[in-house]
């Protein structure tokens, strides 16, 4: 078999219907996995999607008001009251992890095992501290300011609802990037990917090509993140 | 042709730039693209069939688990045809169980049964083999999607013990009625429907990224998109519309869960319920519509469009004549796919939205009949002047042309506003969407089940019993079904447990009978379908390979039923359509996708 040279494929609007009526594959020179963690992450979106759209419903056609964030989401430091405090830091955490997962995914390709394996470490780590905030930040509106589920004295019942669910369901998968973000960890630091080690489960080769695909959804988690900070905090 | 043509030179051009990789029409091999796929080899008993990574056994894993739980919904569908045909003498279900009934039979056939067959059955056996790869891409992931299945179908099954039985809402499920007293099965029923469906959902996304990745990127050398059996192009347009559709039925199960469980307001706005105050507010009952009719729409064309496909291979095989406007029909595939999305709200017309919606949907809704019609018309010019054997799967196939039109054209009726108000939940839509996307669809399931028994038992069905089948199950259809349009005309509401002496009942009750006894004699039928397949995969008649003499890649494997890879040491390569029956110029009477064009010289084809 032998190896396929894109460089020499027909560029542009050429390029894409070369493409389409070529035989094999579609999206020429991508694992199957990379496209598959695409096709993946094109149906997560229309979950998010479907999340922030009904928020938005929830918002224009609830009768209580909408409760005001800057207040809600204030925090105390040294005696001064600051809006948003805690979520800038937890954004800004998540974002750099993006920037070492980008970074670490660069290493993998040159084959830079020890970098690698830090960055991915870096990454998890940053995950984790959100996902710890992101528990301090819950911790604090279910215990400290009386937010439920249900109800909460700020006004409209649905925003703890929708606040609860949405955050909660992208912790979640923040949570299970971090799991994958230390087996990965792991086994880069074992140098499973430069001798091909086969898969627990799967029983398949692995590769510094998986680097990339967990790097894909990563950044997809991150970027969730960013539209529900804009339609939580910011709006 | 111009286009064709115009592709063509592209394709050319395309080939000269990459130092000849591609070679469009001469007998030279493309090079490989694709590493070799390594393969897990089952060592034991339970590894090869049980925890099976297979994709072949994992298709018919897949539709034995739904025609078991589909047998349920049948039987469900007898208790109801009882109680509305003889509610005096066969009293035995309450309205509440009547309710349950109504509700898991909808969500049994559409979801569970005909979802899993035509995607997680077909879908997983016939890909790897039509577009030439050794396996799934992912087999690990593709084992686990349908354990994942398998799971949600118990928690289904689950509902029937638990106190207060299955949720009996409907299978729409519309909140608030779903979840409040007064509904069979507000207690346990619906938090496991929800649940079940959840699962489903998570399940299938593990499958279909698995069908699409290898449709997309795991053909075999010569297959492009436009080689493809059709089959191959509707379970994967299907397939994507189910990847993007079911993310919202899984927000809308996911909010209703926590409607129920935690006691939010998503879906429930301020309401009294045996006069006391929930403490629900606030929230939009017609919030769930939309999130559900924006997965139950395209649903619709999950069922339908692998049916499309698979309808289109069986005429064109045992009408021995090529498809009629290949490319028509997979831009129709792909176009119907897209329109899908456009136009949910029409199941929503009487839920008091702005007119000029209902404008905006109707509109949408109508433009699907053309692609839709051009699919027919070419299903039809395909038989025309065809070399016709009326085989089983022919049959069946001819009687889906016929159901379907029948079914899409009351949906004409149904997808304009003011015809569709006063039809509004009436037998009318009982009987439209029965015809449709039931009956249609069943009739391509049955004759692709003939049409490829021999490929994966290697015997045949037997023949009597399966005209048996056919003329009953088709002329039971309509039995069934086109009283059902009448008794809507006339206003008979759907979902009714009892009549009782209603005026519209002095005609209804004759039909209804009847209908009962149509259903009953076409359901008992089934059962003589059950046999014939338990009988024949141990004693029928031994096939010789391809029987059928097709064309597509999944009868031209080395042994028959193909083994585990597939294809022997080598893939196939592909030099053409799988359509080429019949071809002028040529003696033999089909030419299968491998054979390269030196070994029919003569053939005149202009491109394929």
């Amino acid at each position: 078999m032998s190896e396929l040279d894109i460089s020499k494929l027909p560029k542009g609007g050429k390029g894409f219907v070369h493409d389409f009526a070529a035989d094999q594959t579609t999206f020429k020179g991508v694992p199957w996995g990379k496209a598959m963690m695409w096709i993946f992450l094109l149906s997560d979106t229309f979950i998010f999607s479907c999340f922030l759209i009904s928020l938005m419903t929830a918002r224009a056609s609830t009768t209580a008001e909408w409760p005001y964030p800057s207040e809600v989401f204030g925090l105390t430091a040294f005696g001064v009251e600051v809006p948003l405090l805690l979520i800038a830091i937890m954004t800004f955490v998540l974002i750099t992890s993006s920037g070492t997962m980008a970074l670490a995914v660069k290493y993998g390709y040159e084959r830079n095992r020890k970098m690698c394996a830090w960055l991915i470490l870096a990454t998890a780590i940053g995950g984790l501290t959100f996902v710890g905030m992101q528990a301090f930040e819950w911790s604090k509106l279910i215990f400290h300011d009386g937010i439920r589920p249900w109800g909460n004295p700020f006004g409209a019942a649905q925003f703890g609802s929708f606040f609860f669910m949405i955050t909660g369901f992208h912790g979640t998968h923040v949570s299970i990037g971090v799991i994958f973000l230390f087996i990965f960890a792991r086994k880069t630091f074992r140098g499973d990917f430069d001798v091909g080690r086969r898969g627990h489960f799967t029983s398949m080769k692995s590769d510094y090509k998986a680097i990339e695909i967990l790097g894909l959804y990563w950044h997809f988690v991150d970027l969730v993140w960013v539209f529900i900070f804009a339609f939580f905090y910011l709006w | 042709m111009d286009e064709e043509y115009n592709n063509n030179k592209i394709e050319t051009k395309a080939a000269d730039s990459s130092s000849g990789s591609y070679a469009p029409s001469a007998d030279s091999i493309p090079a490989s693209e694709i590493p070799e796929q390594e393969l897990y080899h089952a060592k034991s008993f339970w590894t090869r069939w049980v925890f099976c990574q297979d994709a072949k056994v994992i298709g018919v894993q897949y539709a034995l688990t739904a025609t078991a739980v589909g047998l349920i919904g049948l039987v469900l569908s007898w208790g109801m045809r009882l109680q509305l045909g003889f509610p005096e003498t066969f009293s035995f279900l309450g309205p509440a169980t009547y309710y349950q009934s109504v509700t898991m039979h909808g969500m049994i056939m559409v979801v569970y049964l005909l979802t899993a067959l035509f995607l997680g059955g077909f879908g997983n056996y016939l890909i790897p083999l039509m577009v030439g790869a050794r396996d799934m891409v992912f087999p690990y992931l593709n084992m686990v999607s349908f354990w994942m299945f398998l799971v949600a179908v118990l928690v289904l099954i689950s509902s029937f013990f638990v106190p207060g039985g299955p949720t009996g809402a409907g299978w729409t499920l519309y909140p608030p009625q779903a979840i409040l007293p007064g509904t069979p099965g507000s207690e346990m029923g619906i938090v496991l429907m929800l649940v079940s469906l959840s699962l489903f959902v998570i399940g299938f996304t593990m499958g279909g990224l698995n069908y699409v990745i290898t449709i997309l990127q795991a053909r075999t050398r010569g297959m492009t998109l436009m080689r493809m059996p059709l089959t191959i192009w509707g379970i994967f347009t299907a397939t994507v519309l189910a990847l993007l559709a079911f993310p919202a039925l899984f927000v809308a199960c996911i909010m209703m869960t926590l409607d129920n469980l935690l006691g939010t307001s998503f879906f429930m706005p301020e309401i009294f319920t045996m006069g006391e105050q929930l403490g629900t507010t606030g929230g939009s009952p017609i919030l769930f519509q939309h999130l559900f009719w924006f997965f139950g729409h395209p649903e619709v064309y999950i069922v339908a469009l692998p049916a499309f496909g698979i309808v289109s291979d069986l005429i064109s095989v045992h009408a021995r004549k090529n498809i009629f406007g290949y490319r028509m029909m997979v831009w129709a595939i792909v176009i119907i796919g897209a329109l899908s999305f456009v136009v949910w709200a029409h199941h929503m017309y009487v839920s008091g939205m702005n007119p000029y919606f209902g404008f905006f949907f109707a509109t949408t809704t109508l433009i699907i009949a053309v692609p839709t019609a051009i699919k027919v018309y070419n299903w039809v010019l395909t038989l025309w002047r065809g070399n016709i054997h009326l085989t089983i799967p022919m049959l069946f196939s001819l009687g889906f042309i016929v159901t379907f039109v029948n079914g899409g054209i009351t949906g004409l009726f149904l997808g304009n506003v003011i015809i569709d108000i006063p039809l509004s939940d009436t037998y009318f839509v009982v009987a439209h969407f029965h015809m449709v996307m039931g009956i249609a669809p069943l009739m391509v399931i049955f004759g692709a089940i003939y049409h490829w028994f021999p490929l994966i038992s290697g015997r045949h069905l037997n023949q009597t019993l399966g005209k048996i089948h056919f003329w009953i199950s088709f002329v039971g259809a309509y039995a069934i079904y086109f009283p059902m349009h009448y008794l809507g005309f006339i206003g008979v509401p759907r979902r009714y447990y009892e009549m009782y002496d209603s005026p519209y009942m002095t005609t209804g009750v004759g039909l209804n009978q009847f209908i009962t006894v149509a259903a009953l004699i076409v359901g008992f039928t089934q059962i003589l379908f059950l046999y014939n397949i338990i009988h024949s995969a141990f004693y029928g008649e031994k096939s010789e390979k391809n029987p059928w003499k097709a064309n597509s890649l999944e009868w031209h494997t080395p042994e028959m039923p193909p083994a585990h890879g597939n294809f022997g040491k080598d893939l196939p390569v592909v030099y053409r359509w799988p359509y080429d029956f019949s071809v002028p110029g040529v003696e033999r009477e089909y030419i299968p996708q491998h054979v390269s064009p030196s070994e029919v010289p003569t053939a005149k084809v202009e491109k394929t």
